[in-house]
């Protein structure tokens, strides 16, 4: 069986409608990367996948672990393995990361079953978690996101990850805006990660993640369709030839607007 | 369309039980005679009842104030009564005297009474309706000659010190509420620390008002003498009733020279129901005076209330004297809170502090209103304020009332201010990582606090978080 199933999803923000029927099924063991310019409507399928209610889906289906993942609220895809690196993420004033990430920790044991752990477990816990991004222990005790550039803030991500250890990663552009030590620091955790019952959606603009994080499946979305599927050597011609070759290939009607 | 934000519900409020017991409630109205009645029943001295009637006879002839930024309806002073006691068979000699019904309402409230469970440090006054039900740990405070009663036993055993102190802060005439408390004011907590001594617990007071249509006027005054420091707690609860409660509290701090006054107060009275029916309302006035030296704290937390009218000051009249504000002020519903503090620098090279956050849900409405004001002979006076709003959905409503008086150039006078929104982005990214909707809001707000909540001591600041985050419980969905 499929870890999840997308099928003709379309979705829209306010009037305007930016997934056109989207077809992608991942099974457990893989990566795909979703490439595609800028507006093919990547982020919003991650957001869409997330349950974010700024988007409303209005037609298709997504069946994730045997359930229909759109009937659940956010808070219960998470709990149930998703999760989303995002691409701008948020900042909790006052709130620090270790309390954040230990609330967050418990709510998914609790949706397990498992007993909530206390602060000493954790710290015991995070210690490893900190080693796989390369974090210093001093970051836990700083505000979530708050004051950290914009690599600390992917790599907070990361560490997200790590600690909730989803069962379906979407990584939304967790690319940009980082150098490229950063970036392999990003990269590296994420390999670490990955084991044979999960699986990743990445979702980029450019190929050079996609050196560090070797995807089974690349995508190419325009204007809210996968307009072309291959294996990894499609995300080098994309660099070579440029969005437009796939564009200018788009299947008939998808340019509409 | 709808914004999740926008969706409300309500949760209960948790302490609005009715104790069955027994009361002595003196009839509803306000006169001469109601005065010297109470006066009589408590078994005052003579200088109290004159004060009393001193009070009385000026409050005829002030007017309720209407300047905060609140609206309600008249208020029938003559349909209140001034005076309820729970019924007991002789004076209370020890807590195990105190009535059981009486108790099982403080085990309810989390209140720790007995004396084996005050290891956890805390001494206890409690305040039921409008008298002094139980003093924990007495013994233990007396041994470093504290003395920790309520304000009746006060008068009839330290009447010196009462008499002194009374109305030195805030004296009858200070304004109509101050009046009113001053004239038919039944019980309270007194608290004397002497020179020198650090209180080695947290003092702490529970009021609860119990009996339908009374009003509650406690009066409490601590005095900590030269060097002496002392943590006071207060907190408040009240059973739901459909009708709006009077609360007219005073509070007078004096902190001689060197001394150190640390005030926290969780209010978590009565706050109505969602149409904004019933409620207590909390007109309050507390002030603390500082000697050279000295240090007044002020740190509130205040969820509750259908109306809050409450400015806790410092008269900082000493030279090198300090004084803070730490606020957290919370609405829901059709609450509303006017709150904030004074800071009146007389005395050279005074320091102030304050820092209010104020959070607005449902219909609530929060203005911060807060005086600085530098005299002339202040030279070297120092003030920052800080003062945030936020503001959870669309038809709550945030105010800031700044005045600030310089008469001293060489004074140094900081304001600061934000509103924020708590943010659909803050609670998705929560959500997402797998908490509901009423933990996110917690904890955003609880970070949004956490200045004030730091000035709390630790189990008070748990319980604080616990009751905002109950208030705030349902303002999204």
């Amino acid at each position: 069986m499929s870890l999840i199933e997308i099928k003709d999803l379309h979705a829209t923000v306010g009037d305007k409608e930016i997934l056109k029927g989207i077809d992608l099924t991942v099974d457990a063991g893989e990566i795909h990367a979703v490439m595609g310019p800028n507006g093919s409507g990547k982020s919003t399928l991650a957001q869409v996948l997330a349950g974010n209610p700024a988007y409303e889906v209005t037609g298709g289906s997504v069946t994730y672990d045997g359930k229909d993942l759109l009937a659940l609220p956010p808070e219960e895809r998470a709990q149930n393995g998703i999760f989303l690196a995002f691409q701008y993420p948020v900042e909790i004033p006052g709130v620090s990361n270790a309390y954040f990430l230990r609330a967050a920790y418990n709510e998914v044991r609790k949706a397990h079953g498992e007993e909530e752990v206390d602060p000493l477990e954790f710290a015991d816990f995070m210690e490893e978690k900190l080693a796989l991004v390369d974090m210093d222990a001093s970051m836990l005790n700083r505000s979530v996101n708050q004051g950290f550039s914009g690599g600390e803030k992917k790599r907070n991500e990361i560490l997200q990850m790590a600690v909730l250890q989803p069962r379906l990663a979407i990584l939304d552009e967790t690319d940009s805006g980082l150098d490229i030590d950063a970036l392999r620091i990003v990269a590296d955790g994420v390999n670490k990660l990955k084991r044979p019952d999960n699986a990743t959606i990445v979702v980029t603009h450019y190929q050079r993640l996609l050196n560090y994080i070797v995807p089974d499946f690349v995508h190419v979305l325009v204007n809210g369709r996968i307009a072309k599927s291959g294996g990894k050597e499609l995300a080098l011609e994309l660099e070579d030839k440029g969005y437009d070759w796939v564009t200018s290939g788009a299947p008939v009607g998808a340019g509409a607007a | 369309m709808s914004s999740s934000i926008e969706t409300l519900i309500s949760r209960e409020y948790q302490h609005g039980f009715v104790t069955d017991i027994e009361s002595d409630t003196m009839p509803a109205g306000l006169s001469e005679d109601v005065v010297r009645a109470i006066s009589a029943k408590k078994g005052e001295p003579g200088f109290m009842v004159e004060w009393r009637l001193k009070a009385y006879r000026r409050w005829l002839s002030m007017k309720e104030p209407h300047w905060p930024n609140v609206t309600y309806g008249p208020i029938d002073y003559q349909a209140t009564s001034y005076y309820s006691a729970p019924k007991t068979k002789k004076p209370l000699g020890s807590i195990d005297d105190v009535d059981p019904e009486l108790l099982k309402t403080y085990e309810k409230l989390g209140i720790p009474l007995y004396e084996q469970k005050m290891l956890a440090g805390v001494a206890v006054d409690a305040i039921f309706d409008s008298v002094s039900v139980g003093t924990t740990m007495r013994e233990e405070l007396a041994k470093h000659g504290i003395i920790f009663c309520s304000f009746g036993e006060a008068l009839r055993e330290h009447p010196d010190l009462v008499e002194k102190y009374l109305g030195s802060v805030v004296p009858y005439s200070d304004n109509f509420f101050a009046a009113l408390n001053s004239a038919v004011f039944s019980d309270g907590s007194f608290v004397y620390v002497p020179k020198g001594v650090r209180c080695p617990v947290e003092l702490s007071t529970y009021f609860r008002i119990n009996s339908a249509d009374t009003g509650q006027f406690e009066r409490t005054l601590i005095i900590a003498d030269e060097g002496a420091y002392v943590s006071y707690l207060e907190g408040c609860t009240a059973p739901k009733r459909s009708t709006n409660q009077l609360h007219a509290a005073v509070v007078e701090l004096v902190a001689l020279k060197g001394a150190t006054i640390k005030y926290s107060t969780v209010q978590n009275w009565y706050a109505g129901d969602k149409e904004g029916r019933g409620g207590i309302y909390n007109f309050v006035t507390k002030r603390g005076k500082a000697a050279e030296n000295a240090k007044i704290s002020w740190t509130q937390v205040e969820t509750g209330s259908a109306i809050t009218w409450k400015y806790p000051s410092v008269i900082l009249q000493g030279d090198n004297s300090v004084g803070e504000f730490y606020s957290v002020a919370v609405v829901n519903n059709k609450q509303q809170a006017d709150t904030g503090t004074k800071m009146i620098h007389i005395g050279r090279n005074t320091k102030s502090t304050i820092v209010s956050k104020g959070i607005s849900a449902g219909e609530g409405n929060n203005s911060y209103r807060g005086r600085v004001q530098v005299l002339p002979r202040a030279t070297g006076a120092r003030n920052y304020t800080q003062c945030d709003s936020m503001l959870v959905g669309n038809r709550c409503g945030a105010h800031t009332f700044p005045y600030i008086e310089v008469g001293n150039n060489s004074a140094i006078v900081e304001h600061e201010a934000s509103t924020s929104k708590i943010g659909e982005d803050q609670i998705f990214y929560l959500k997402q990582r797998g908490l509901s909707a009423e933990q996110a809001v917690s904890m955003i707000v609880s970070g949004f606090c956490k200045e004030v909540f730091k000035e709390l001591p630790m189990e008070f600041a748990l319980e604080a978080q616990a009751l905002l985050g109950i208030t705030l419980e349902g303002s999204v969905g």
